[in-house]
């Protein structure tokens, strides 16, 4: 109950927080949209990179183009939701640095929610329109044979996906209680996750397919939904029913991450900076 | 007593790394704060000063929940601060003097805006204490003023303001009158002392400017080395430190020191001399005197940092 109380308290403060962002970047309105347009610009090349790369080849580790761009749209969407939604918190690090994490402990609101609230920026749906449109494009190539499982499996995929970025970014940030210039190796794992994943796992070695997918579970992201939906083989001969898993996956995800989050907090409190 | 505030036997102990060659690396424990014990009644008004590095800062943000301490007690108005670090923040204000907590992209009004939600302050409550604050503070013409285009005397004005808003019990204030010229700096000292008197607001601020605390704290307790040094009233300090002004003067023309009764001349430099005389005595006669007597060019009073006074003290202790 408590802790239902506080998840509320969260979200009302992310609310109050990102809506005094939202006003504040509406301050610079030109700057606003140019900045909108240059993150859906860059991630609009970073398709372009991939098309340039099937004007060569007909498949690339036996993937068609549109398989591909299904593939891209779905780690693009989850990937840009949870950076909209809680991408600012890399800039956890400066607070630290700078001691201005007092100014946001000494509030009455749950700490994570104001940090993951932080620069909120809208100019980040960019990123998700960009990945929609690809998604959208891919859908009207792929001639799938959809069922009843298959369409829930992808609003699903999506908010999965979602959390479990959100997960890293949040044990990243933990991690910058310890470490506090930590933010280019929280990027390696979000930034670089999300490319990883837009190229199928059968153009990766083995140990690089394992790991994301028990270690650091991304694979549950886009891989492990594509195949399914697209009727091909799971990579690793994982059993049928993980298709399931992404939810359990994110669920799994999010505890260690609250967790850690909640160590780092502590840490900071004992030792200060 | 019956303390609002109250520390008992508190301390705060960090452990630093420091690199000792080349990866490799030490553990050292730090005490930042050395049972530390003290009270303060409600409606007080405290000033709590050190050199820096002394454990201010550190004390400060153990009573407002920011910092858990190591050992020992602590309450503000029964409550233990980094347990309930929550339910605390409903009653205390906090001003960070080199941290601004405004919205610097938005106008002034839409911070309290934000303090009015996020602390859920009644709508009348919030309308009555808005109405007071911007009148006392002079902040009417600034409200819809965008934080970044406010002087610093005026951005601090509306950080005190924004601290307020949800009528806490105690104020804490980090150098509020640091970087302020004379005007700015009297306007915060008569408000607080305004608002200490007509709300009985309890106040504990931390500075670097003795005029601050001679003017506003009845009660200044040093601190260094983590340790509670003194505790009583500003000129019960001036005695332990023996502490002095000074009196830069420059004359028309290079001269031997001059001569005048309670002041000796400590420094010459070409016309420049400097005089330092006792704190607790007035400027005046002195001033008076050189004025007759010498071809006065200029002049300038020094009043003695804390550090200087802090000093002082130490050395007594260590004569005596």
């Amino acid at each position: 109950m408590a802790e239902r109380g506080r998840l509320a308290e969260g979200v009302r403060a992310y609310r109050l927080i990102a809506g005094m962002w939202i006003r504040s970047t509406m301050a610079y309105r030109a700057s606003f949209a140019m900045t909108t347009f240059g993150s859906f610009a860059a991630t609009f090349f970073d398709f372009v990179a991939i098309m340039l790369m099937f004007s060569r080849v007909d498949a690339l580790g036996g993937w068609s183009l549109p398989e591909v761009a299904f593939l891209y749209g779905l780690s693009a969407v989850s990937f840009g939701l949870a950076d909209l939604v809680i991408g600012s918190m890399d800039r956890l690090g400066r607070r630290l640095r700078d001691g201005t994490l007092d100014t946001l402990l000494v509030r009455p609101a749950p700490v994570l929610a104001q940090v993951a609230a932080d620069r909120f920026a809208l100019r980040r749906l960019g990123r998700v329109t960009q990945g929609s449109l690809v998604l959208g494009w891919a859908l009207s190539r792929l001639d799938v044979d959809w069922t009843a499982g298959k369409l829930l499996l992808m609003p699903l995929t999506l908010l999965s996906g979602c959390a479990i970025f959100c997960a890293v970014f949040v044990a990243g940030a933990a991690f910058q209680f310890v470490a506090q210039d930590a933010s280019e190796v929280q990027n390696a794992f979000t930034y670089g996750g999300t490319t990883l994943l837009q190229y199928p796992p059968t153009v990766f070695g083995k140990e690089l397919v394992r790991g994301v997918t028990f270690v650091l579970p991304l694979a549950f992201v886009n891989w492990l939904p594509a195949c399914y939906v697209l009727g091909r083989p799971y990579p690793l001969e994982l059993p049928g029913w993980v298709v399931g898993a992404p939810p359990l996956v994110a669920v799994v995800c999010c505890a260690p991450a609250g967790l850690a989050w909640r160590a780092g907090l502590r840490s900071y409190r004992s030792t200060g900076s | 007593m019956d303390g609002f505030i109250t520390l008992d036997e508190v301390e705060k102990v960090f452990s630093v790394r420091r690199k000792t060659g080349f990866l490799r690396r030490e553990r050292q424990e730090v005490r930042a704060v050395d049972s530390l014990s003290f009270t303060v009644a409600r409606g007080e008004m405290v000033g709590y000063i050190g050199p820096n590095g002394a454990g201010k800062s550190t004390t400060i943000k153990m009573l407002t929940g920011i910092l858990t301490p190591s050992g020992g007690r602590l309450r503000v108005a029964g409550i233990d601060p980094s347990r309930e670090r929550s339910r605390l923040a409903h009653r205390i204000g906090v001003v960070f003097g080199q941290r601004t907590t405004l919205w610097w992209d938005l106008p002034l009004i839409d911070s309290y805006r934000l303090t009015h939600r996020m602390y859920r302050i009644p709508n009348a409550r919030y309308r009555e204490n808005l109405d007071r604050l911007v009148e006392l503070l002079e902040l009417r013409t600034l409200l819809d003023t965008p934080v970044r285009q406010l002087s610093l005397g005026q951005r601090m004005r509306g950080d005190i303001a924004a601290a307020l808003l949800h009528d806490p019990e105690v104020l804490y204030l980090d150098e509020p009158t640091i970087g302020l010229d004379v005007v700015s700096k009297a306007k915060v000292r008569g408000f607080l002392r305004e608002l200490n008197a007509a709300q009985g607001t309890t106040v504990l601020l931390t500075t670097h400017d003795l005029q601050d605390i001679e003017q506003l704290c009845s009660r200044v307790m040093v601190i260094d080395h983590g340790r509670l040094m003194y505790d009583g009233p500003l000129t019960g300090l001036h005695e332990a430190g023996e502490s002095e002004r000074t009196l830069v003067v420059d004359l028309e023309r290079e001269l031997p020191p001059v001569e005048v009764p309670s002041a000796r001349v400590v420094r010459v430099e070409g016309p420049r001399q400097w005089l330092a005389f006792p704190a607790g005595q007035s400027a005046a006669p002195v001033v008076a005197r050189l004025a007759a007597e010498y071809p006065l060019v200029d002049l300038s009073v020094r009043e003695p940092d804390i550090e200087a006074v802090i000093a002082k003290m130490y050395a007594e202790r260590a004569v005596s």
